[in-house]
């Protein structure tokens, strides 16, 4: 759990929940040593500017390249991303993820809102969806699978063993992304070589 | 929770701005309690500047703060210059919103509604009902539950935190004692604030009307702490936070996260401080970060010992 700002308390609260053993990160040795990586909701210009600072872009670029699992929500989505809209002047776009996301997409706090979405992956039952001056996706590369949409636009989506949203999962109590997540990082480490570590999941 | 509170919440959260229920087919719902404070949980960690122009606010913004405070003077200058303060004048908090992307707050002054119902109009992200400002009522402060528009309030000890919760702010901080430079009041506050906390957890169920009367605090709420461990909001600390161990040492006490005003601003080298004290506040645990970010600062603010001042000067005795 990428632990620098943001609700990481609620993150690992519902990792925690689900199954996972899940420590916050906040160094270079650290982010080195975790089978799977979340990022939380938070500022996401304030998140890209400590990043930067204490020389944590480079391990996470790292890992990403080495395939490390990632689960992120809002500001964490925003990071991923191949290009960011409306960000500060030179915000950090990791570019994990083939989206184009513009920060603040709906407006500002009094436009943030919750609502049921359907989601077929997940089966019956709507979740909860509670976005707080959310980014809106506008543009999704091809290796992009949407598993949910709100008004026409992507609110949750998977490349590869990256799981993203625009929304707050960890804010509900709702945990079934959390263990899909889980489920596919755990067949990945079955199936590679464990990573030579003690490092644990997020 | 349950009884009234649950009531009042429902109520308020279903009104939007113009009085009317917005509740869709989907479910779909603006200005609920979940996203009132969802936006706090989301600032954790993170350090709130106070600005006072657009210049200002990109500074903040360039090094890290997670929101700004729009106000027409830091509390240093209010504490200087007297006369009545109220909230910043509109021009000024539209040209701050338009100059940065992260959240901008705003102050209102304690029991002024139209100064929050005008802020809530601009679009501004947060309202702070705050005692910088002149109070206008020396009564009651604003029912918050009546708008969209998310509420940060202070307080001195956990009753008065959740009086304000009860009211409906989204978020708490320490008052401090603002414009000193001095983190003295804060740290009192933090600690009565979360030493409650802790007390009441130590109570049996039986004890916990008692110390409700005590605490002059919601029942409710008082029996909400003591199961839970924790505010139901996110506490953040002010008043008095002028360097990066400053604003370390209040995450050490358990602040979720800090609110700067004249520190950064009165300070020597503003951009440095700012930067310096979002850095100690990630990681405040950690005082090989804290030295070395606080190197060559130059000098902080030039601080007030809290105790030569005047009664009638004191800012933290307003509200209650």
């Amino acid at each position: 759990m990428l632990a620098l700002q943001g609700d990481v308390r609620e993150h690992l609260a519902a990792f925690d929940r689900a199954g996972a053993e899940a420590l916050p990160v906040r160094t270079a040795d650290e982010i080195l040593g975790v089978h799977a990586l979340a990022l939380p909701g938070g500022e996401s210009s304030t998140l890209s500017r400590l990043i930067r600072v204490f020389g944590l872009e480079a391990p996470l670029r790292h890992r990403l390249s080495g395939g490390m699992p990632t689960f992120s929500t809002c500001a964490g989505t925003i990071l991923l991303s191949r290009a960011i809209l409306d960000g500060t002047v030179d915000q950090l776009a990791l570019g994990a993820l083939d989206l184009r996301t513009r920060r603040n997409g709906y407006g500002r706090q009094v436009d943030s809102f919750e609502c049921d979405l359907d989601i077929p992956l997940l089966g019956s039952g709507s979740f909860r969806a509670v976005f707080i001056r959310a980014p809106v996706i506008e543009g999704c590369g091809p290796g992009v699978e949407v598993l949910a949409a709100h008004e026409g636009r992507p609110v949750a989506v998977r490349q590869g063993r990256h799981l993203s949203f625009t929304f707050h999962p960890e804010m509900t109590g709702d945990l079934r992304f959390h263990r899909l997540f889980l489920d596919g990082v755990g067949e990945l480490l079955e199936s590679d070589a464990p990573l030579p570590s003690e490092g644990s999941a997020a | 929770m349950v009884g009234l509170l649950t009531t009042r919440t429902k109520a308020g959260d279903q009104m939007s701005t113009d009085g009317t229920h917005d509740q869709a087919p989907d479910g779909e719902h603006r200005g609920g309690l979940r996203v009132k404070r969802g936006l706090a949980e989301m600032l954790k960690g993170g350090v709130i500047m106070d600005v006072v122009t657009p210049e200002q606010a990109k500074v903040a913004e360039e090094a890290g703060a997670v929101a700004v405070m729009a106000l027409e003077r830091v509390p240093a200058d209010i504490r200087r210059e007297g006369g009545v303060a109220r909230m910043s004048d509109v021009s000024l908090i539209k040209g701050i919103m338009a100059a940065v992307t992260i959240p901008v707050m705003a102050k209102a002054r304690i029991g002024h509604l139209v100064e929050a119902q005008v802020l809530q109009s601009l679009g501004v992200d947060y309202v702070d009902e705050s005692e910088v400002l002149t109070p206008a009522d020396e009564e009651n402060h604003i029912d918050k539950w009546a708008f969209t528009v998310p509420f940060v309030c202070g307080a001195r000890d956990l009753g008065e935190a959740l009086r304000r919760i009860g009211e409906g702010a989204a978020m708490v901080r320490t008052k401090g004692e603002a414009g000193t430079g001095n983190v003295v009041e804060a740290v009192r506050h933090m600690r009565a604030v979360l030493g409650g906390v802790r007390r009441l957890q130590a109570l049996r169920h039986d004890e916990l009307m008692a110390e409700a009367k005590r605490l002059g605090a919601p029942y409710e709420l008082v029996v909400e702490v003591a199961e839970t461990g924790k505010l139901p909001v996110v506490n953040f600390s002010a008043g008095g936070i002028a360097t990066p161990a400053d604003a370390a040492l209040m995450m050490q006490l358990g602040a979720d996260g800090n609110f700067v005003g004249s520190g950064i601003f009165k300070s020597d080298d503003p951009l440095g401080y700012a930067k310096a004290i979002v850095a100690a506040t990630t990681y405040f645990d950690k005082p090989e970060v804290i030295a070395e970010v606080s190197a060559g600062l130059g000098k902080a603010m030039r601080g007030i010992d809290v105790a030569t001042l005047p009664k009638e000067e004191l800012l933290a005795t307003r509200g209650w």
